[in-house]
C-alpha cells in the first residue's frame, strides 16, 4: 500500500516534471544565448494558455487552438525580443532585471485585467478515464508526459541536426566567430525567444488542466522550473530537462512524506541550496559566484 | 553594429551618496530650512485630514522606511534582491506574535523586529555572497514566492495562526496626548521614519556608503583598495533587513493585522517598483517611491482590480529606458538645469 | 577609376580606425589585388589586427573600403561576411563546444550549394588529414596547431573570394607552419582565393604573398611588392629584423 502510494507520487511527479522541464529548457535556451534568465517565462506561458483558452471558447476544436496558440506564442517571443529585450542587452544587469520584472507583471496584468481572476476549468485532449483503469496515473499526467517527451525530442533533434539550430546554438556559444561565418546573431536570438516562448506555451497548455486556469497559476511552476535548470546546469539543456524530471518527482516525494505545505519551501532549498553548494549545477559549467 | 539603445547605466554615478565636503556642514542652508518645512507639515497633517487618509499616510511612511532599507542593499550596494517582502513579513509576524503571544506592549516589538530581522538578513546574506546579480535576483525571487508557504506551515502554526494569520489589538495613544488612535499611529511611525532616515543618511553619506558604492561599481578594485567587500555585504544585507522589517512591524501595527497572502511576492515586486520609481541610490528617491506605491492602487483600482500592476510594469520598463534615476534623479536633474540657466 | 578596372578586390583609402578614445589607425591606403596575396607586416601594437577587423566591420571606422567596387565600411559584420569575406582572427575563435565537423558545418551556413559543400568537406580533410581524424572530437580538445588548421578550414568552407588572415604562424611549430603556408599558396593558386595576410613572421610572409605594406603605430611606411622589400636589406634589417 506504501509503495502503491509512493509509486504513484512518482508517476505523477514525473508528469509534472516534464512540465517543469519544458520550461526549464525553455530558461535555459534564453539563458545560453543571452547569460540572462527569462523571469517573466512562466506569465508569458501563462498568457499564451489564456489565448488558447479564448480561441477553444470561439469554437475552435483542442488541437487547432494548440496549434495555433503556439504559432502565436511563437511570433510573440520574436517580437519581444527584437522590440523590449534588444535595447537593454548590454545595459546593467539591475536594469535588466527591471525590466524582465515589469514584463512579468505586464503580463499577469494584462491577462487579469481582461479574463478577470476568477479560476477556469481548462479542458484537456485526454480521455478523462485512466488507461487500461491503472490505479496509478491518470490519462492526463500519462498524455502531458508524451507531449512533454515528443517537444524535448523535437527540439533536440531541431538543434542537433537542422543547420539553423546549429546556427542557433553557434550564436548562443560566441556570438563574434558567428558572426563571422555570416550568423545574423540579433535574429538567432529573437528565435530563441520565440521557440522558448513557445515551449512555454505547450507547458501553460498541458498544465492547465492540472492547476485550473488563473492569472497567478505559472508562479509556482515557474520556481520549480529555475530550480530543475539550476540542479541540472543553467547552461546545460539536458542537463536542465533531468534537473526538472527531478525537481517534479522530488516535489511529490518529498510533500507525500513531509506534507503538500513544503513543496515550494523544496523548491527554495534546492535553489538556494545549489547556488551555494554548486553554482554550476550537476551537469553545468558556468560561474555565479564573485571574486 | 549594434549599439545598445541604452547608454548610461540605471544608476547615475552621482546619485550615490552626496560628498561631504571638508569644514562644511553636510547640508545646506536652504536644505535643512526645506526638511524642517517638511517635518511640520507632517506634524501638521494628521489634523487636516480624516481617518481613513491618516492611516494611508501611515503606511506610506511604513513603506518608505522598507524602501530605503531594499534602497541601501541593491540601489547602493548593487545586491538585486526580488524577495524583500520576506523581511517585511518576519518583521510584521515578530511584532504580531508578541503582542499576541508575549503580551508585549507594541512599541517594544519595534526593535525586537528589526533585531530578529537584522540576524535573518545577515544569515540569508552569508551565502548570497558569491552570487552574482542575476543569481542573488534568482534567490531572492524564490524566497518571495516561498514566502507565504512557509508562513502557513503547519509547524509555525501555533505561532503564526497559520493561514488565518494574527490579528492585533490597536494600540491607544498615550493619556497625556490629546489625540486619536490613527494619529498616535501616524506620529509613533513618523518618529522612527525621521529616525531611521536619519540614521540612513548619517550611514550613507560618509566613509560607509562610498564604500558601498565603491562595491556595487567596481567590486575588484574596492577589494584592492582594503575594503572587505565580503562583510560590507552581509551586514548591508541585514541592515537592509532591519529597516525592512521595522517597516513591517510597523505596517502590522498599522492594520493590526498579520496574514501570510498579504505578504507575497507581489509584495516584494511593490518594494521593486516603488524603489525604481524613486530613485535607486537615493534617500528622498524612498519617499517618492512609498508615495506611488501607496496611493497609485487606490487611484487605478477604480479602472479595474488589475490596473494597478499593469501601470507598475509599464512604469518598471518606461523607468529603465527613460527616467534610470527615478523621480529622485529627474528633480536632481532640473534642479541641476535650473541652477545652471 | 572604378576598381573592377585596376584589378584590385579589396581597396582602401584613408583608414582611419578607433576603440572608445584611442585612435589606432590614422589614415592608411592598401589594396588586395585579384587573386593575389597582400600582406601587412609590422610589429606588435601598429595596428595590424585592427586592420583586419576594420573590414569586417568589428571596429569604429572612418574611410573607404571598398569589396570588388562596392562599399564595405560601416556594413554589419555578417553582411560583409556573406559577400564572400572570411576572416580568420587572432585566437582563432574556433567554436570550442562543437565538434571539428560542427565547426566546418558552420563555416558553411551561408552557402546554398549542397553538393559542392559536400565536395569541399573532402577537399579540406584532403588538405588536412588530421581534421579527418578527429572530425567527431570536441574542437576545444585540439592542439594549438590543429586548431589553426581549423579556424583556416571553416573560413575556407565559405568559399570567401577573400581570405584574411590574422597571424596564422602565431604559437606554432615550424613544421607546422611550413605545411600551411604551403596550402595557402595552393588554395591562392587553384582556387583564386585572394588573400590578406597579417603577419609578425615578416620572412614567412614575403616568401608568400606578392605586395607587402608595413605599418608602423597607425601608419602605413613603406609599401612595394614582396619581391623589392624582400631584396630591400636596408630595409629588412631596419624594419623588419632580418
Amino acid at each position: 500500500m506504501e509503495l502503491e502510494l509512493l509509486l504513484r507520487q512518482i508517476l505523477s511527479g514525473l508528469a509534472t516534471g516534464g512540465i517543469y522541464a519544458s520550461m526549464a529548457l525553455a530558461l535555459v535556451m534564453i539563458y545560453q544565448a543571452t547569460h540572462l534568465v527569462n523571469f517573466a517565462q512562466g506569465e508569458m506561458a501563462m498568457f499564451a494558455t489564456y489565448l488558447a483558452w479564448t480561441l477553444m471558447q470561439a469554437g475552435v476544436p483542442y488541437w487547432g487552438a494548440f496549434f495555433i496558440t503556439v504559432a502565436i506564442a511563437f511570433i510573440g517571443g520574436v517580437v519581444i525580443e527584437r522590440v523590449i529585450i534588444q535595447p537593454v542587452e548590454n545595459a546593467p544587469i539591475l536594469s535588466v532585471v527591471i525590466v524582465f520584472i515589469g514584463l512579468l507583471v505586464i503580463f499577469n496584468s494584462l491577462a487579469g485585467w481582461i479574463y478577470t481572476y476568477t479560476i477556469k476549468p481548462f479542458p484537456s485532449p485526454f480521455p478523462s478515464q485512466p488507461l487500461f483503469g491503472n490505479s496509478y496515473v491518470g490519462s492526463h499526467e500519462l498524455g502531458s508526459m508524451g507531449v512533454t517527451l515528443v517537444v524535448l525530442l523535437l527540439v533536440f533533434g531541431f538543434f542537433r541536426f537542422t543547420p539553423l539550430g546549429l546556427a542557433m546554438r553557434a550564436a548562443a556559444q560566441n556570438a563574434v566567430s558567428s558572426r563571422l561565418v555570416g550568423v545574423r546573431v540579433g535574429w538567432m536570438l529573437a528565435l530563441g525567444w520565440g521557440l522558448a516562448s513557445a515551449i512555454g506555451a505547450i507547458a501553460g497548455i498541458m498544465v492547465a488542466p492540472i492547476v485550473f486556469l488563473e492569472p497567478n497559476m505559472m508562479g509556482g511552476i515557474l520556481l520549480y522550473a529555475f530550480a530543475g535548470a539550476l540542479l541540472g546546469g543553467i547552461d546545460n539543456p539536458g542537463g536542465a530537462v533531468l534537473g526538472g524530471f527531478i525537481v517534479g518527482v522530488l516535489e511529490n516525494v518529498v510533500g507525500l512524506y513531509l506534507g503538500s505545505e513544503v513543496k515550494l519551501t523544496v523548491a527554495l532549498v534546492i535553489i538556494v541550496g545549489v547556488l551555494v553548494v554548486r553554482p554550476s549545477g550537476l551537469f553545468g559549467k558556468v560561474h555565479v559566484a564573485r571574486v | 553594429m549594434q549599439t545598445p539603445a541604452i547608454q548610461t547605466p540605471a544608476i547615475p554615478a552621482d546619485a550615490a551618496a552626496p560628498t561631504t565636503r571638508i569644514g562644511q556642514p553636510a547640508l545646506s542652508q536652504r536644505k535643512i530650512l526645506g526638511l524642517v518645512v517638511l517635518l511640520v507639515i507632517a506634524c501638521a497633517v494628521p489634523f487636516l485630514l480624516g481617518n481613513y487618509r491618516i492611516f494611508q499616510l501611515t503606511m506610506a511612511l511604513s513603506y518608505s522606511i522598507a524602501l530605503l532599507g531594499l534602497n541601501m542593499l541593491t540601489g547602493f550596494n548593487g545586491q538585486i534582491s526580488l524577495g524583500h517582502g520576506a523581511f517585511f513579513a518576519i518583521g510584521a509576524y515578530t511584532a504580531a506574535i508578541l503582542m499576541d503571544k508575549a503580551n508585549f506592549p507594541y512599541w517594544a516589538t519595534i526593535p525586537v523586529a528589526g533585531v530578529v530581522c537584522l540576524v535573518a538578513g545577515f544569515l540569508f546574506g552569508l551565502p548570497a555572497l558569491r552570487l552574482e546579480g542575476l543569481y542573488l535576483a534568482l534567490a531572492t525571487f524564490a524566497l518571495g514566492v516561498a514566502m507565504p508557504q512557509i508562513l502557513k506551515h503547519k509547524s509555525l502554526e501555533h505561532y503564526t495562526g497559520g493561514a488565518m494569520g494574527i490579528v492585533i489589538i490597536k494600540p491607544d495613544a498615550p493619556e497625556w496626548l490629546p489625540v486619536s488612535q490613527d494619529q498616535w499611529l501616524y506620529f509613533f511611525t513618523l518618529a522612527w521614519t525621521v529616525l531611521l532616515f536619519f540614521l540612513g543618511w548619517n550611514l550613507l553619506r560618509g566613509r560607509i556608503g562610498r564604500a558601498l558604492v565603491a562595491i556595487r561599481d567596481q567590486p575588484i578594485a574596492a577589494q584592492a583598495m582594503g575594503v572587505n567587500t565580503a562583510m560590507y555585504k552581509s551586514i548591508t544585507f541585514g541592515i537592509s533587513a532591519l529597516y525592512t522589517g521595522i517597516a513591517g512591524a510597523l505596517a502590522a501595527i498599522g492594520v493590526q493585522f498579520a496574514s501570510p497572502d498579504s505578504f507575497n511576492f507581489f509584495l516584494s515586486l511593490t518594494f521593486v517598483v516603488g524603489m525604481v520609481v524613486g530613485g535607486l541610490a537615493s534617500i528622498s528617491g524612498a519617499l517618492y517611491g512609498a508615495l506611488f506605491i501607496q496611493f497609485i492602487p487606490n487611484i487605478a483600482d477604480d479602472i479595474s482590480k488589475a490596473a494597478p500592476w499593469a501601470i507598475y510594469g509599464v512604469f518598471l520598463i518606461g523607468f529603465m529606458y527613460v527616467m534610470p534615476g527615478g523621480v529622485a534623479g529627474a528633480i536632481r536633474y532640473l534642479r541641476h538645469r535650473w541652477s545652471k540657466s | 577609376m572604378s576598381a573592377a578596372m585596376d584589378g584590385s578586390i579589396l581597396r582602401v583609402r584613408g583608414l582611419r580606425a578607433q576603440y572608445g578614445n584611442t585612435k589606432v589607425l590614422h589614415g592608411i591606403d592598401f589594396d588586395v589585388g585579384k587573386g593575389g596575396i597582400t600582406t601587412i607586416l609590422g610589429a606588435n601594437g601598429a595596428g595590424k589586427t585592427t586592420t583586419l577587423r576594420a573590414m569586417c566591420g568589428m571596429v569604429a571606422t572612418q574611410g573607404e573600403v571598398l569589396l570588388d567596387g562596392e562599399r564595405i565600411d560601416g556594413k554589419a559584420t555578417e553582411s560583409i561576411v556573406r559577400m564572400g569575406v572570411a576572416h580568420v582572427p587572432d585566437g582563432r575563435g574556433t567554436f570550442l563546444n562543437f565538434t571539428v565537423e560542427e565547426n566546418l558545418r558552420i563555416g558553411a551556413y551561408t552557402r546554398k550549394d549542397r553538393e559542392q559543400v559536400q565536395a569541399d568537406y573532402e577537399r579540406i580533410y584532403a588538405y588536412f588529414p588530421r581534421l579527418r581524424e578527429r572530425r567527431r572530437q570536441q574542437a576545444g580538445t585540439l592542439s594549438g596547431g590543429e586548431q589553426q588548421m581549423l579556424a583556416v578550414s571553416r573560413a575556407l568552407m565559405l568559399k570567401p573570394r577573400l581570405l584574411l588572415l590574422d597571424e596564422p604562424s602565431f604559437g606554432l611549430a615550424p613544421l607546422i607552419v611550413q605545411e600551411l603556408f604551403e596550402i595557402f599558396r595552393t588554395i591562392n593558386k587553384s582556387d583564386g582565393v585572394s588573400m590578406l595576410l597579417v603577419e609578425q613572421n615578416a620572412a614567412l610572409a614575403l616568401r608568400l604573398a606578392d605586395h607587402a605594406y608595413l605599418l608602423e603605430t597607425g601608419r602605413v611606411v613603406i609599401s612595394g611588392t614582396a619581391e623589392s622589400i624582400r631584396s630591400d636589406e636596408s630595409v629588412r634589417r631596419s624594419y623588419l629584423g632580418y
